[in-house]
């Protein structure tokens, strides 16, 4: 008794570490150094859960039973995780994208939240749970029970069963404490994960410790262990292909679908990273944990003798062999591997369980019995999850009394696996393919749930105990093609392949028909999107904090749909209406209202209201999903908008070509109309020297009428001359080839000669002056300045319409420079015809006394420019009034040297 | 729904790289699946004792095994090694 | 008293030559000076005959041409233009809009007095 009395004080200390390595990684986590806890190599460890009492025990067995059969339940695994870029990967972004909880969430989240899936695929894991954790709870009393038998004492069945109990209300106290502290599933649960990542090394050290044993301490070294192998009576390689297909795709499925697998693969992942390390790390976790296996079996056989349970070897052979202290280590590796998985398993259970189950009833219980909830929802949620775990755990341990822990409850492992895989085709199916619907998926879980019911488990139970022998061999009813392990007649499968192949083909053909011939509702497509295209709007950062909605996520969620312009100015004025500064205004039930209006606008009515109200009303739409359906409505606005940007662009295209045409067209016009023009202008002279010459030539006019003539012919003559003169000048000053003198004299100087070249000599014009402003000193070109002055003063002697015209030079500052303005009394020039004044020939039409051509203020705008200097109409003044802006002088200095 | 490539058609050489090995990385399942695949071919053990299946079928199994994980590790490795492409475009700040 | 013959110009050295040159023919010349008002005088007091510069200040020859065409008192009255600006269509616009004759500055005189001569005779 001393040896088991010291394994019970080993197993409870033992214990009692773990409690104390979870405590502590909990307080470390709790006062921020959880980094080393986020390790690529804790994580990998905490795959290691898939490694349960039943391998660690049963691998052996199944070897000694089966040969090489028992790696396929590591293989699966082993591909799935060198694959990860393919399923895993995914899986962990939309886990952390979409904040999942378990693998019912995902499927219920992915079918438009539903509830009756998350129950359905609840349902299906704690019908396939529970046996799984009564074979745990077996693995360990029967390994305490090998402890006893060495002390020559023979557990009876209230030996069994009380320690089942103690050990299930061991797992059940560990799993409250550090599984229900936190509520919200991302703040992880570091104890849990940080105590079965210290029981993945003791299993592993276990393992490989017995192993080496085996293989050095018994064998004798590697080349004699293989030709121990070679000898041995198991048949390493019985060919059957289906069930080593079978059992690769199971195993690897059942990795995938675990709902505790999925629990430490995405919920407890802490970063997307580290499943570049685990990729490699766990496959060879496994292929540690899976290498001494046929040895241990091969020599368990030769020793042991005949009879001797080989699920067992692992703590016989040691025990066997003298080696108390190895089979102690090997009994923790085993209680390690049992509790581990317990945790792990019935914790994700009953987030399950709770979430899907417990609450959502209990919230329609509220629902009926008061319009708002209230109190603390959080306590709720967390007692409903602690309730959840002990009745999971008392599940597990009825199943345990009930079944009697024979070998019926060994075979529930891989029909426990099949059972979790039904869920397999809706979450593949959920993931990559957006046109998987709810309906789909409730049919496929219904159906591969039901098939796996009637061909598997409920045969498990033994002959007779739920479906009778008649039943199995002649079909209910006497249908002979529902015989559960011949289904539709098909004899000579394997009972467990037979089950897996009808089971996921059924489930998965209902989910494509039910896919295809359902329409997903609104919801339910936006997360399909979502999942599907969980690479395009999302990140692998560690997604941000679950802080309640705000005016903030609204803002970015609006901005995602309208853009942030349109956006930020509908938050703006809001806060402003509320008379708040910036962009946040208090999110009130009216301007909820308005912003769903506005969204509307964009995405339609029912999708902002559908967004909005999640947003707004707390349900399990998370922030991110919205925004990144923003993100897609905001794509599809972009793409829509591309084309429109498009089609604007050609618009825009043609339109300049338009333009284009129109200002050649135009210039054409304007190049014939100047043609015209001059030509105009100098056959109108030519005209009347030509017809007064005639007139002459042929005599027979008086004295008077031929001076007359004369005269006439001599003006129009000279006009031709001044007319040509002006093309000339202005062609060069156009040209830019005029060549600028610069001289220095007074302003007054320069008013006094323009005045006297303009020829006033007939008296007409009256010039006002102030001699006191001109006394300013000039550098310019002065010729070319006074052509200018002598142009203006002319054009009001000629054009100025009133009785007594009158010319107002006035000499002031504008802008810093000194400018000159020619103001007369006249009528002035009409607001249209202000911006033509300074084209060339833009005589206006209505002056028809107009001697001269209308090149003057054109070339006086040309010499101006040439100066420095500008010219410009003044509009607001009484009559016709020009502005002459003299040139700087610094710029005019400027423009000489160059 | 077409969605135009946000990425330009021909990427940087370090990206390029990284492709490939994502590429790769989807490959390893396919070739384990394949050698694990083969023991199917096995004679069967019942048939002729002298043709069994013995350790060197078992060594088989774990060499594959030993492969793809050093694949695998070498492969994550790599990928760290060789810059990723430039992060996506981030959550724009109001 | 001889015919009249209206002239509708605005260079006053050209109205002083033609007129000159038509009344030493035994033509009474009228003259207009503006192209805004050129159709009511026309209507007012129909000449036997019209030249009509294109270049007239507040509105063209053309237009007043396709005015007079299109009016039943003045639409037989034989038109002659002068024009300054010379260019082909400017002679084929004329044409089509209905002048009898198309002359461009400058002209001889003699040309001007045949071409008066032959348009009233006919």
């Amino acid at each position: 008794m001393t040896t088991f009395n010291a394994l019970i004080v080993i197993a409870l200390a033992y214990v009692l570490l773990l409690f104390a390595v979870a405590f502590l990684a909990e307080r470390r986590a709790a006062r921020g150094h959880a980094n080393w806890l986020h390790s690529p190599l804790i994580y990998t460890l905490s795959l290691s859960i898939y490694c349960t009492a039943w391998t660690f025990y049963g691998a052996v067995g199944y070897a000694a039973r089966s040969g090489l059969e028992f790696v396929t339940i590591y293989l699966g695994p082993t591909l799935v995780m060198v694959g990860w870029w393919w399923i895993l990967r995914r899986l962990v972004r939309i886990g952390r994208a979409q904040r999942i909880t378990s693998i019912a969430d995902l499927i219920s989240s992915r079918f438009g939240k539903s509830t009756q899936l998350g129950m359905m695929v609840t349902l299906i894991s704690v019908i396939a749970g529970t046996p799984y954790i009564a074979l745990q709870l077996q693995s360990v009393t029967l390994s305490f029970a090998v402890f006893a038998q060495a002390e020559g004492v023979f557990w009876q069945q209230t030996d069994f069963n009380r320690t089942a109990i103690w050990v299930t209300i061991g797992l059940a106290v560990f799993t409250v404490i550090f599984g229900t502290r936190n509520l919200d599933a991302n703040e992880r649960h570091h104890g849990i994960v940080m105590a079965i990542a210290v029981e993945a090394v003791v299993k592993l050290l276990a393992l490989v410790a017995v192993g080496g044993f085996v293989v050095w301490g018994i064998a004798g070294g590697v080349p004699q262990m293989l030709d121990r192998i070679d000898a041995t009576e198991i048949q390493l390689w019985e060919q059957d292909s289906g069930r080593w297909v079978g059992l690769i795709f199971l195993s690897a499925a059942a990795f995938l679908c675990l709902p505790r697998m999925f629990q430490v693969m995405v919920v407890e992942n802490a970063d997307e990273q580290h499943l570049h390390v685990a990729s490699w790390a766990f496959p060879l976790y496994l292929l540690l944990m899976s290498l001494f296996v046929v040895p241990i079996a091969v020599i368990g056989l030769e020793l042991l003798p005949a009879g001797s349970n080989p699920d067992l070897f692992v703590l016989t052979v040691p025990l066997d062999q003298g080696q108390g202290g190895l089979a102690v280590l090997s009994f923790l590796g085993g209680l390690s591997s049992a509790t581990s998985m317990v945790i792990v398993a019935t914790l994700a259970l009953a987030t399950m369980v709770s979430n899907n189950i417990f609450v959502p009833i209990w919230l329609r219980l509220q629902a009926t019995q008061q319009a708002t909830m209230s109190g603390d929802v959080r306590h709720v949620i967390l007692l409903s999850r602690r309730i959840s775990i002990a009745a999971i755990l008392t599940f597990g341990f009825l199943y345990y009394r009930l079944s009697g822990g024979g070998t019926a409850l060994a075979a529930i492992g891989l029909i426990s696996f099949t059972g979790v895989v039904q869920i397999l085709p809706a979450m593949i199916g959920g993931i990559f393919w957006r046109g998987a619907t709810g309906v789909g998926a409730g049919l496929g879980l219904m159906t591969g749930l039901l098939i796996w019911m009637w061909t598997l488990f409920l045969p498990s139970f033994g002959v007779d105990a739920v479906i009778s022998q008649s039943v199995m061999d002649s079909g209910p009813w006497g249908l002979h093609w529902l015989r559960p392990q011949a289904l539709f007649g098909i004899t000579g499968l394997d009972p467990l392949v037979h089950g897996i192949m009808w089971s996921m083909l059924l489930n998965a053909a209902m989910f494509l028909c039910g896919s295809l011939f359902s329409f997903p509702g609104p919801l339910e497509r936006l997360q399909g999107a979502q999942f599907v295209n969980v690479f395009d709007h999302s990140t692998a950062a560690p997604s941000w904090t679950n802080a309640s909605t705000g005016a903030e996520d609204l803002l970015i969620m609006a901005q995602r749909i309208m853009g942030s312009a349109e956006a930020q100015a509908i938050f703006e004025q809001e806060a402003q209406r509320q008379g708040k500064v910036g962009y946040l205004p208090e999110v009130t039930l009216e301007f909820i209202e308005r912003l769903e209006r506005e969204l509307s606008g964009s995405v339609g009515a029912a999708t902002a209201h559908a967004m909005v109200g999640q947003l707004i009303g707390g349900s399990s739409v998370s922030v991110e999903d919205l925004i990144a359906v923003a993100d897609e409505a905001a794509q599809i606005l972009e793409y829509s908008n591309r084309l429109e940007a498009k089609s604007k662009e050609q618009e825009r295209t043609a339109r300049a070509l338009r333009d284009a045409n129109e200002k050649l067209t135009a210039l054409s016009i304007q190049k014939d109309a100047f043609l015209s023009q001059i030509s105009h202008e100098l056959r109108t002279p030519m005209t009347s020297i030509r017809s007064f010459s005639e007139i002459l030539r042929e005599g027979g006019t008086n004295g008077e009428e031929q001076g007359r003539y004369a005269g006439i012919i001599h003006d129009e003559a000279v006009r031709l001359t001044r007319l040509l003169d002006d093309l000339l000048d202005l062609a060069v000053l156009e040209n830019g080839q005029v060549e600028l003198h610069e001289q220095t004299g007074t302003l007054a100087d320069l008013l006094d000669r323009s005045i006297r070249a303009a020829g006033l000599h007939d008296g007409v014009l009256e010039i006002v002056r102030q001699s006191s402003d001109e006394g300013i000193l000039i550098t310019a070109d002065l010729d070319r300045l006074a052509q200018v002055f002598i142009n203006l003063i002319s054009n009001a002697r000629k054009y100025c319409d009133a009785k007594a015209p009158q010319l107002t030079i006035r000499v002031g500052q504008a802008k810093g420079r000194h400018v000159v303005d020619f103001i007369d009394n006249g009528s002035g020039i009409a607001a249209e015809h202000q911006s033509l004044i300074f084209e060339k020939f833009s005589r206006l039409s209505d002056e028809a006394k107009a001697g001269g051509a209308g090149l003057g203020l054109a070339i006086s705008r040309e010499v101006m420019h040439r100066l420095g200097g500008d010219i410009a109409y003044l509009p607001e003044a009484s009559g016709a009034a020009f502005r002459v802006t003299l040139p700087d002088t610094t710029a005019a200095a400027v423009l000489a040297e160059t | 729904m077409s969605r135009t490539p946000k990425t330009s058609v021909f990427l940087q050489r370090a990206s390029y790289r990284q492709r490939r090995l994502r590429d790769a990385a989807r490959l390893v399942p396919c070739l384990g699946l394949i050698l694990w695949m083969l023991p199917l071919a096995w004679p069967v053990a019942s048939a002729s004792q002298e043709d069994a299946v013995r350790s060197a079928g078992l060594m088989y199994i774990f060499g594959v095994w030993l492969l793809l994980i050093l694949l695998s590790a070498g492969l994550s490795r790599w990928m760290r090694v060789i810059p990723h492409d430039p992060p996506p475009e981030t959550r724009k700040q109001p | 008293m001889g015919k009249r013959v209206l002239l509708i110009e605005d260079e006053p050295n050209i109205i002083e030559a033609i007129s000159f040159i038509l009344s030493r023919d035994g033509w009474t010349v009228h003259i207009h000076e503006d192209g805004t008002t050129a159709v009511d005088k026309v209507r007012a007091m129909p000449p036997d005959m019209i030249i009509l510069d294109v270049m007239l200040p507040g509105r063209s020859g053309f237009d007043i041409l396709r005015d007079l065409r299109g009016d039943d008192t003045t639409k037989s009255i034989p038109v002659m233009m002068l024009t300054a600006r010379g260019q082909d269509k400017d002679r084929e616009l004329a044409m089509r809009l209905g002048a009898n004759l198309f002359m461009t500055k400058p002209f001889s005189n003699t040309e001007v007095r045949d071409h008066v001569r032959d348009l009233i005779g006919a």
